[in-house]
């Protein structure tokens, strides 16, 4: 578990199993940002042979991108909740403010995630963080027990709802993960808002 | 070139017309977000105190959700987005 370091930052040590585990929990987010229905839009097209790309065409492309209909939430409820509606009764609203900020969104994820995999030891090992990575971690780590929250429908008790399964159901290991993640992101949090820490 | 508009009579008169109401950014509850992270977001995000910060979560917790800002339009979806990258369930909507 983490553990604050000095000037900020924090540091914990890792089973090779921690490790392996939290990498291929973070890329199974990333995988479900890169949503194949919803490719980021392909590069501008090259210049015509021949032609100069024109004013016209420039307005063209403008106007056409603006008057796309504005995407909707995700279908899939873990995608949902990681790209949520930023207005909750007003359709309209929430499809143009997400034609304008989804895929940036999609991407500041991934990037954070990326933070995890760059700093993930290869195998058993020390984690060291600055106060930077320590806030994509949080970010990233968050993400990852979202996923597992609508996935396992998870609610404020999940320790009642694990108690609550079959020893042999499939998601008892699920739930279990589900908390080691949130001590993981709870010792996190502590140790970068510890106090002589610049969290 | 073109021509202004000839002046018409408004189908409202000016004494309707209010300064317009602020926008507010709220959050709200989830089962998955930990209390003490929500909290941190607040403090780092806002520039609350922890006292303040802490409020705010708990206001989000017990009742459901809580507005944790407010402003100009443009700024709430700005917020919105920062709380977004965070994994709060963060929305817009403007005071009634």
């Amino acid at each position: 578990m983490f553990r604050p370091l000095k000037g900020g930052g924090a540091s914990a040590w890792l089973s090779a199993g921690e490790a392996t585990l939290l990498r291929t929990l973070v890329v199974s987010v990333m995988e479900l940002l890169n949503d194949p229905a919803r490719p980021t839009p392909p590069p501008a097209a090259e210049t015509a042979p021949g032609g100069s790309t024109d004013l016209f065409d420039d307005l063209e492309k403008m106007f056409n991108e603006t008057s796309a209909p504005p995407p909707e939430s995700p279908a899939d409820p873990v995608l949902a909740r990681l790209l949520p509606d930023a207005y909750q009764d007003d359709p309209e609203a929430a499809g143009e403010f997400r034609k304008y900020t989804e895929s940036s969104l999609r991407e500041a994820k991934k990037y954070f995630a990326q933070t995890i995999l760059e700093t993930l030891p290869p195998t058993a090992g020390r984690v060291k963080l600055t106060a930077d990575q320590a806030r994509d971690w949080l970010r990233a780590l968050n993400d990852v027990r979202l996923m597992f929250g609508v996935r396992l429908e998870v609610t404020e008790d999940s320790e009642g709802q694990l108690s609550a399964l079959d020893p042999q159901d499939p998601r008892v290991a699920a739930f279990e993960v589900y908390g080691w993640l949130g001590a993981v992101q709870e010792s996190l949090v502590r140790a970068i808002t510890a106090p002589g820490s610049l969290g | 070139m073109s021509v202004a508009p000839a002046e018409v009579d408004l189908p409202w008169s000016a004494d309707e017309v209010t300064p317009e109401k602020p926008w507010l950014t709220l959050v709200w509850n989830d089962p998955v977000n930990l209390m003490s992270y929500v909290t941190y977001v607040f403090e780092h995000v806002f520039g609350y105190s922890r006292p303040k910060a802490e409020k705010l979560m708990l206001d989000v917790h017990h009742k459901g959700k809580a507005v944790v800002a407010s402003g100009t339009r443009e700024a709430m979806e700005r917020n919105v987005e920062v709380l977004h990258g965070y994994g709060l369930w963060a929305t817009v909507r403007q005071d009634v």
